[in-house]
Formats: structure tokens, C-alpha cells, sequence
């Protein structure tokens, strides 16, 4: 601690407030990978992302400015209706499946029985699986020749199925591929179940109550903030989608898997459109905020945040 | 507290109920609890042996249909085969170094600002992490394509940088979140104590934060490790030749060089599949309970 010889009895409140300082000057210093990195990887792409949206870019030539020229061409381009109806398609019916069975796996570990580790682990396997590699899996799978899937549905006598191939099928064959991979949702309502009182299920128990009304009444409520957060976050994941769709069908068949990034990517990265890339990006932004506010105003009717008073 | 009352009411429901019609519903629903149990587990990892099985099948084996649950006879040179032919050792090699950059970039970084932000106050804290959660729902897409207009003026495309160095800054707003929650739990009178003693904020941060926050350290490197190693997108936007190619990105080339129609090498592709698989599985096994204790732990239950 150097101090001049003036300020040799520094008041204590001068002394306090130099500490303070000091430590504020830390804090920005801790902070500042974050910080630099938003700015950079975030906030300056945002903003250069606005305005190239009202241009046209393709390396070629400066950015050229073109006003909502671009915003008018998706509005009247067909592929972006296709584009976001199937992106809509799968997400609304994703989703919930989704949550469904993540929710099922995760009642099934909430026991005390022996040996429940190993099926943990087991229930996590996939989602530690690379997505390439699953969907080549899948697609193997899928093949309406000699895939699983068609000798599975032939065990029961279904007839067979195109799958990917087929554009009716291709979407639910997708939807299908998504819920092998819900170990993190998984993980994410197992810890919830874990924080539910055991105390409150024995007091219903006490009462009468069953095991499907336990689980109506005491058990869904408690963990309602768990699926909250599941459900946010799996509709802005699943608004996405892009590389099962990219390796399985690129798109296809006619159009039935051509999803809102997907197309974008085509856009952007084959055909160097970066203003209409661009214009499309800030489009999904709002999309998914739309949604995402939608969730949190109706989300103050169902999820009950323990300690507050509604 | 809790768990005492909790097995206190159980014991005394037990004395209750033990008659030999308890026993026989308690032995019928754990049969059924043990059946649910399987079956998920079945479901889960029957495609991942079927990948296995698959990869040691002789060449043909893999169409024949109805399909064949074991690889008779099973040919391990398929894993040799598939190797001069695709150089998978370069591209392993490739995604070794991107991963292992990357993560350490993320270790000390999101630590250093999950620090600032647990441990420190200072103004403009509170809107700037509220900043930091709402980057975690931000699609990805948006600032995809001015980053690559970016990486492409500083002539890093084709380059591993955009791999490893955006990791340097903070790792991402999931794993400063993590991080910041468990040192949140930590006693604030350590850092008093080590102020008090004349330390200075980095070695209370280094020397005594840091090494209380394995679980979460360990956490953060699982995850981070994971994602790096099957991460496709990145590599497929920003990696245009071979030079730098990673495993995930060789196995999607190698995948549609196969092509849809006619007869892919599924034996190969799924060989190559399981050279990507097993590090995973091994870091998995290995340290798996990090996996849920760290999300459980950290409060990621959105609260």
C-alpha cells in the first residue's frame, strides 16, 4: 500500500471508497472476456446483420443498398411460407412428444431400486451421440428396403413405409429421430422430481390420494417451473432444426423437410445472398421472441415458483 | 431434516402394512418398475448396438433383409479397411485440437467472468447479466452470417480460429450461468478472510475459488469437450478444404460421397461412426456423474 506522505491519515471513508474502486476495476477486469466477446460475437453482428438486411451482398460488390426490397421478396416468396409451415409442422408436434417422453424417463429413474445408475446412463447414451452419426443411423435405419423400422412395422403386420422418402412421412420420421435424443431434458426433470417434498406426496398419499392423482396434483405442479424452462427452450431449439434435415433429406422430398435455417443456410453459405440471409435471420429472431413472450405472459398462469404468493 | 421424517413415517406405514398381501404388491410393481425400466433402456441403446453391429458386418451383410441382429462373421478389418481410404487419423487429430483449445479457452474464461459475476459486486452488474442469460436465446443463425462475413475479412475462413479463439471470450453464456451458480454457494467469508490477509482479487480467484469449483470445472469441461467434438455446424460453415476438416464434418463428406440411391457402404460408414463415438463414451463412463450432478447442482432447473 503506497501512500504519499499528504494522505498519510487518509480518512476512512476516502480509504473505503479507493477500495471500492479497486474492486470495481477487478470486476470489469473478470468480466471482460465476456464483455469483449459480446460485442464482437454478438452485438456487432446484430447490428451489421440490421443492416445488411437492407442490402444486397454476395462478396462480390460493396453492400449495396436496396431499402425493404428484401423484406417484399420473402413476404411473396413461396419457399418461406413452405419453409416456415414446416418448421411450425415440426416444432408444435416436436416439442411436446418430446417433452412427453422426457418427462416418462424421467418418472421412470425417480425410484429408489437397485441398479437405477445404470439405466441413467443408459437413458443418457444418446444424447452424447454425435448428431452426424445419428442421423446416418437413422437414415440406415429408415431405409424402406432393408431398414429396422419397416421390419419392425412388418413383425406387426404394417405395411411398409417410405419414411424419409415419403413427403407425409418425412416430417414424423424426423419428429420420431428427435426423441431419441431428450437425455438433457431428461436430465433437467429428474433433477425437478428430486426437489419435490417427499413430505407433500405423503401427505396426499396420507389423504387418499392414488398414484395418477399424486402425480396430477402434487407432483406437475411442484416441477411446472421445469417444464417451463424445458419448454422455452425446446421451442427456440426446435425453431432451428437444421442438421438432421441438412444430412437426412437436404430438403426434401418436394420441399416436406425444407426447414426456416435450412433454407437460410442454402441462401447464405451456397449461394452467397447475405442481405436476403440476412433479412431472413432477423425475421427467425423475431419469430422466436414472439413466441418466447407468448410463453413467459401465459407462463405467470401455470407454473407455480415455490415461495410466492399468487 | 427432511429425509429423517421421511423415512421416520415410512417405517412406521411399513409396520403398518406388512402383510403378505403388501409383499405381493410391492414384488408384482417392482417387477413392472424393473420392465418400464428395461424397455427405455432397450430403446435407448439398441440403436447404438445396432451401429456396433453393423460396422463389423461382411460386405452385403449390411442389406439383407429382414435385418440380421449379429455380425456373422464379424469382420473387424472393416475398421482397418476404412482407414487409408478416409484418413480418419488426420481429421481425429484435427478435432482433438479444435476441442482441446476450445476448452481450455472455456475453463478459464467463463470461470474468470462466472468470478465477476458470483463473487464481485460493481455497477451495471445486474442488466449486464441479464444481458448475458438472454444471449442463451438467441438463435444462433442470426449472427452466423455477419461472424462469417467477419472471419472472412480477417481471412480465417479455412482456418481452425473460428473453432477455437470466439471460445476465448467467456465460452458461452450456458457455461458463465453454471459456473456462476455454484460459486454462489461458496462462503463469502473466505474471500473476507483472504482480503483481510492483503490477497488480491485474482488470487482469491485463482488460489481459492477455482480450486472449490472442481465439480463445476468438471462440469464445464464434459459439456464443453462433447459439444466440441460433435459439433457440425461450425466446421461446415467455416472449414472449406481438407486440410482442417474434423471428424464430424469427414463423416458427413464421407457419408454423401456414399450418396442416397444404389448401395452406401453402411459397414464403413458406421465403422467410422464408432471412431467418433468411443472417446465420447469413454469420457462419458468415466465421469458420468458429472453429467447429472452438475445440472442437478447447479440449480438449472429454471429457477
Amino acid at each position: 500500500m503506497e501512500i504519499a506522505p499528504a494522505t498519510r491519515m487518509p480518512s476512512g471513508w476516502s480509504r473505503l471508497r479507493g477500495a471500492k474502486v479497486k474492486r470495481w476495476i477487478w470486476a470489469y477486469f473478470f468480466i471482460s472476456p465476456w464483455v469483449l466477446g459480446f460485442l464482437i460475437f454478438t452485438a456487432y453482428p446484430m447490428v451489421f446483420s440490421a443492416f445488411l438486411s437492407f442490402t444486397t451482398f454476395d462478396f462480390l460488390s460493396a453492400p449495396e443498398y436496396v431499402g425493404t426490397k428484401q423484406f417484399n421478396k420473402m413476404v411473396n416468396d413461396e419457399l418461406f411460407w413452405i419453409s416456415l409451415g414446416n418448421t411450425a409442422y415440426y416444432t408444435f408436434l416436436s416439442v411436446p412428444a418430446q417433452l412427453v417422453v422426457a418427462l416418462a424417463m424421467a418418472l421412470a429413474l425417480n425410484q429408489k431400486l437397485m441398479g437405477i445408475n445404470i439405466f441413467r446412463t443408459m437413458f443418457y447414451l444418446p444424447t452424447v451421440t454425435p448428431a452426424v452419426a445419428s442421423v446416418i443411423l437413422f437414415v440406415y435405419m429408415y431405409n424402406p428396403d432393408y431398414g429396422v423400422f419397416n421390419w419392425l412395422l412388418g413383425l406387426v403386420g404394417a405395411p411398409k413405409v417410405s419414411w424419409l422418402g415419403d413427403p407425409n412421412w418425412s416430417k414424423p420420421s424426423l419428429i420420431i429421430m428427435s426423441l431419441w435424443g431428450v437425455g438433457g431434458q431428461m436430465v433437467i426433470f429428474l433433477a425437478g422430481l428430486q426437489s419435490v417434498p417427499v413430505a407433500l406426496q405423503e401427505a396426499a398419499s396420507i389423504d387418499g390420494a392414488g398414484v395418477l392423482r399424486r402425480f396430477w396434483h402434487v407432483t406437475v405442479p411442484m416441477i411446472t417451473p421445469v417444464i417451463f424452462f424445458n419448454l422455452v427452450l425446446g421451442i427456440i431449439s426446435s425453431f432451428q432444426i437444421f442438421t438432421a434435415a441438412y444430412i437426412a433429406t437436404g430438403g426434401g422430398p418436394v420441399n416436406s423437410t425444407l426447414f426456416y435455417v435450412l433454407w437460410l443456410y442454402q441462401h447464405a453459405f451456397e449461394n452467397f445472398r447475405m442481405g436476403y440471409a440476412a433479412t431472413l435471420g432477423w425475421v427467425l429472431l423475431a419469430i422466436i421472441m414472439i413466441f418466447t413472450g407468448i410463453q413467459f405472459y401465459t407462463g405467470r398462469r401455470w407454473v407455480y415458483y415455490e415461495g410466492s404468493i399468487t | 431434516m427432511g429425509l429423517t421424517t421421511a423415512a421416520a413415517s415410512e417405517s412406521v406405514s411399513l409396520t403398518r402394512k406388512r402383510t403378505r398381501g403388501y409383499y405381493v404388491r410391492e414384488g408384482v410393481s417392482q417387477l413392472l418398475r424393473y420392465a418400464l425400466l428395461i424397455v427405455i433402456g432397450l430403446v435407448s441403446s439398441i440403436p447404438l448396438v445396432w451401429m456396433v453391429s453393423t460396422s463389423l458386418k461382411q460386405k452385403g451383410r449390411e442389406f439383407m433383409f429382414p435385418p440380421e441382429i449379429l455380425p456373422i462373421p464379424v469382420i473387424w478389418r472393416n475398421y482397418i479397411d476404412v482407414w487409408p481410404e478416409s484418413n480418419i487419423h488426420i481429421y481425429a487429430l484435427n478435432s482433438v485440437m479444435v476441442t482441446g483449445l476450445a476448452t481450455i479457452g472455456t475453463l478459464l474464461t467463463a470461470s474468470m467472468v462466472a468470478f465477476g459475476f458470483a463473487r464481485m459486486s460493481f455497477p451495471g452488474r445486474g442488466p449486464l447479466f441479464a444481458i448475458l442469460l438472454s444471449t442463451l436465446m438467441l438463435p444462433y443463425i442470426v449472427t452466423l452470417v455477419p461472424t462469417f462475413i467477419l472471419f472472412r475479412v480477417l481471412q480465417w475462413i479455412d482456418t481452425p480460429y473460428p473453432l477455437i479463439v470466439p471460445y476465448w471470450f467467456g465460452g458461452g453464456a450456458f457455461f458463465v450461468f453454471l459456473t456462476r451458480q455454484f460459486m454462489m454457494q461458496l462462503p463469502t467469508e473466505l474471500d473476507e478472510a483472504a482480503l483481510a490477509d492483503g490477497a488480491s482479487y485474482w488470487r482469491i480467484f485463482w488460489n481459492i475459488i477455482l480450486p472449490l469449483s472442481g465439480p463445476a470445472l468438471a462440469t464445464m469441461a464434459i459439456f464443453s469437450i462433447v459439444s466440441h467434438w460433435n459439433d457440425f455446424l461450425n466446421p461446415l460453415i467455416f472449414l472449406l478444404t481438407e486440410k482442417w476438416r474434423t471428424l464430424a464434418l469427414h463423416l458427413r463428406f464421407f457419408f454423401f460421397q456414399e450418396g442416397f440411391g444404389g448401395f452406401p457402404r453402411w459397414n464403413y460408414l458406421m465403422a467410422s461412426s464408432v471412431v467418433m463415438l468411443v472417446p465420447i463414451l469413454i469420457l462419458f463412463f468415466s465421469a458420468q456423474k458429472y453429467f447429472v450432478r452438475g445440472i442437478a447442482l447447479t440449480g438449472l432447473t429454471g429457477r
